[in-house]
């Protein structure tokens, strides 16, 4: 698709950045203590807090990625938006008070209370680095993939912007800042997430032959399939003019038929699609994107353009059947939404690649009419296709990944830190309730604007990422403006979190508490914000690194190691009286070191990072969480038992 | 009074774990009973999936309301910066 830059999204998206920065420079000025610069003096309103919760948790993969992984297949991105929430009960009734009574400023305070010990702080600091590089890279890769279609500028230009304004913002002010930040974004998410329901609720379905640009998508057919297939198709009046090309190479064997057109030599590729019923087949016309050896580019077999009406991928999103033969709904309500859809059919689209022998690589994306009734059940996409197979490990993969989403979200270092900025425990846990309620509302709103994007006919059919904005775009320009700038926004207020949280691993927990380097407070606040500005340095190169993988999988990962190196020491060190801080540093490391071995070691990092077949993978499923988590807890009681002890003097359960 | 608080915490979350668990069972072992349309036209799956959501915003001021303003202790506070 071509994206051109719009004027008016540069400018509102200059306008919030601006207006972040100028908060932070203000508000910079109160922060100048290491009470100050880490835990805002604990004097956040816990309204505030909450609301600075869900701009800090809700991402780029909540906001962008959900919603683009509903769009394209369904229900199931709503399962993250289950998982990512029950995830904040954890946090509530297990976590956040007894965090904030245990410590000052960090996770390790928490994990170290009673113990006062230098290898848990060191195990502690560590993993909180770990899980916010892992958090991290997917942020800045959002940031990329973001402004590439938005402002035109490559990849690593997003990257570099969102992280340079981040280490500003976090370098002039901390986390008096980044919370107002925060606060300010996950506002405006919420709010204008509701707009744009609204706006996808009164706009109502109506049956398409393609997407926005008019364009007819073409079928041909129905052909028999007991003659010669060839014949056949070249008999289709249809197909005025345009040749049959004879399959050879990698399309014999593909479910593809391409045709040519005499004129220009465009090559135009089809699906075969299987009327089981009639014993027929359909050919459905298909996009295709084509990379030859000498790295030309050609969509829909003609070379790509640069400008509005050039050759470009058609935007897509059609609806092809409505219930009751209706051609247009109307507005449709809150429920009516649902039922509507359930009794509908939509277009998806797949994509498969083709190699050929002489380096051309096609992308092909081929049209998959599909029932609302599948569309709104779980298990559509690859990842979750797992639950309909017969086989007990492949649910064992689902099972994994929901218990990582449950165990995560209260394990996540920079979400733990937001408990330091309220004054006390009444406070965090008003400002958790606040924060269930605007995440809860928002993930409501994700199921409509997936679906809503679903049937926009605005997608781009090679990036799910800009399912949502592309949306907002298809509605109204200026929404499109302002949907762009909270976007990318998003991506500044979690970032900001997770450099801060990493600042004050590095300050706090690494180098005050294990190196015992004596800094006055000033120097620690010094300190912090240099290491904001080189882990913000490393966050950029990673972030253009890792271009191209999932931004989804990486916060995958950032859970399922979270969830494994600190769930089970925080959980133990409140309910059991045995824990020994030997069984926390054990627990600690066991659960990280796992965690990532097993990552490394599974399937869909071999396909995706290593490009090697997933077959050949050492582990049986991909999600180590079912694994790790408990691994971790066994591990803390094992070793817990074994250093008996060492246990501290008084029970835990009382207030020193 | 901590001891309420931290009871009242563990009673709601068994609770909650037990929903989240069965939708995550259901999912898992049975899903064609995700597909039915047990009301107004909707499946099961965007109900329990919704309900979850409602139920943990229920669950969340339940416990803000039985805890009322109640500290459960004072903890460490940020001593003279």
């Amino acid at each position: 698709m071509i994206y051109e830059p719009s004027f008016v999204a540069v400018a509102i998206f200059c306008v919030f950045v601006g207006f972040t920065l100028g908060l932070s420079f203000w508000l910079g000025s109160r922060a100048k203590s290491s009470a100050g610069y880490f835990a805002a003096h604990g004097q956040i309103p816990w309204f505030v807090n909450g609301i600075a919760f869900a701009g800090d948790y809700l991402s780029a993969a909540s906001f962008l990625g959900i919603c683009g992984m509903i769009a394209f297949y369904g229900y199931d991105g709503f399962l993250y938006s289950i998982g990512y929430l029950a995830g904040w009960i954890v946090a509530l009734f297990v976590v956040a008070e007894p965090m904030k009574r245990l410590g000052r400023f960090t996770f390790a305070d928490a994990l170290d209370a009673k113990f006062q010990s230098r290898g848990i702080k060191l195990a502690a600091g560590i993993s909180t680095l770990a899980v916010s590089v892992f958090y991290l890279i997917p942020q800045m890769v959002g940031a990329g993939v973001l402004v590439q279609p938005l402002l035109g500028f490559p990849h690593w230009v997003g990257v570099l912007m969102v992280g340079a304004t981040v280490i500003v913002i976090v370098v002039t002010a901390g986390m008096v800042s980044t919370t107002w930040v925060q606060f300010l974004k996950g506002s405006l998410l919420v709010v204008f997430s509701a707009v744009l329901t609204g706006m996808i609720l009164a706009r109502g379905f109506t049956v398409k032959p393609g997407g926005d640009d008019g364009y007819a998508f073409r079928t041909l057919g129905p052909i028999d399939v007991s003659g010669v297939i060839e014949e056949e198709i070249a008999a289709l009046p249809e197909l005025d003019g345009e040749e049959l090309v004879v399959p050879k190479g990698a399309w014999t064997e593909s479910p593809f038929v391409r045709t040519r057109d005499p004129q220009d030599g465009a090559v135009t590729v089809w699906s075969l699609e299987e009327q089981k019923s009639s014993g027929t087949v359909l050919l459905r016309e298909a996009q295709t994107v084509t990379e030859t050896a000498d790295g030309q580019l050609l969509v829909n077999g003609r070379p790509k353009g640069d400008e509005k009406g050039e050759p470009e991928l058609h935007p897509v999103g059609h609806v092809t059947k409505l219930p009751d033969g209706q051609t247009k709904t109307g507005p449709v309500g809150l429920l009516s939404f649902f039922s509507t859809l359930q009794e509908s059919e939509v277009v998806l689209w797949g994509n498969e690649k083709i190699r050929e022998d002489d380096g051309t690589v096609t992308t092909v994306y081929y049209q998959r009419p599909t029932a609302g009734s599948r569309i709104l059940r779980p298990g559509e996409h690859p990842r979750f296709a797992g639950i309909r197979s017969g086989k007990f490990i492949d649910k064992l993969n689902f099972l994994s990944l929901m218990l990582a989403l449950f165990c995560g979200t209260a394990s996540l270092p920079h979400i733990l830190i937001r408990y330091y900025t309220v004054k006390d425990e009444a406070s965090a846990r008003k400002s958790t309730i606040v924060g269930i309620a605007s995440i809860g509302f928002f993930y409501v709103l994700t199921l409509y604007l997936g679906l809503g994007a679903m049937t926009s006919g605005a997608m781009d059919v090679t990036n799910s990422n800009m399912a949502a904005p592309l949306l907002a775009k298809g509605m109204s320009e200026l929404l499109f403006a302002i949907i762009s700038a909270i976007a990318f926004t998003t991506v500044l207020g979690t970032v900001s979190g997770l450099i801060l949280a990493s600042a004050g691993a590095v300050t706090h927990d690494l180098l005050t508490n294990v190196f015992n380097m004596d800094l006055s407070d000033t120097e620690k606040v010094r300190v912090a914000k240099i290491s904001s500005v080189v882990v913000g340095a490393v966050a950029i190169v990673l972030g253009i690194l890792f271009e191209e993988l999932n931004v989804s999988y990486l916060v995958g990962w950032a859970f399922s190691v979270a969830a494994s190196a600190n769930l089970p020491s925080l959980v133990m060190i409140l309910f059991w009286k045995g824990t020994t801080r030997q069984g926390v540093i054990a627990a600690v490391v066991v659960g990280m070191t796992s965690s990532l071995a097993w990552i490394l070691l599974s399937g869909d990092t071999f396909s995706k990072v290593y490009g090697l077949p997933a077959e050949d993978a050492i582990v049986p499923f991909s999600q180590p969480g079912i694994v790790t988590i408990p691994l971790g807890f066994l591990t803390l009681v094992a070793v817990s038992l074994l250093t008996r002890s060492s246990r501290p003097g008084e029970p835990l359960a009382e207030t020193v | 009074m901590q001891a309420r608080q931290g009871r009242i915490g563990l009673i709601l979350f068994a609770i909650y774990l037990v929903l989240y668990g069965g939708f995550v069972l259901l999912n898992a072992f049975a899903p064609e009973m995700m597909e039915r349309l047990p009301f107004a036209g909707i499946n099961l799956a965007i109900l329990y999936g919704f309900g979850l959501i409602v139920a943990a915003f229920l669950l969340a001021m339940l416990y803000g309301f039985l805890c009322g303003d109640h500290t459960r202790s004072k903890g460490p506070q940020e001593g003279g910066e």
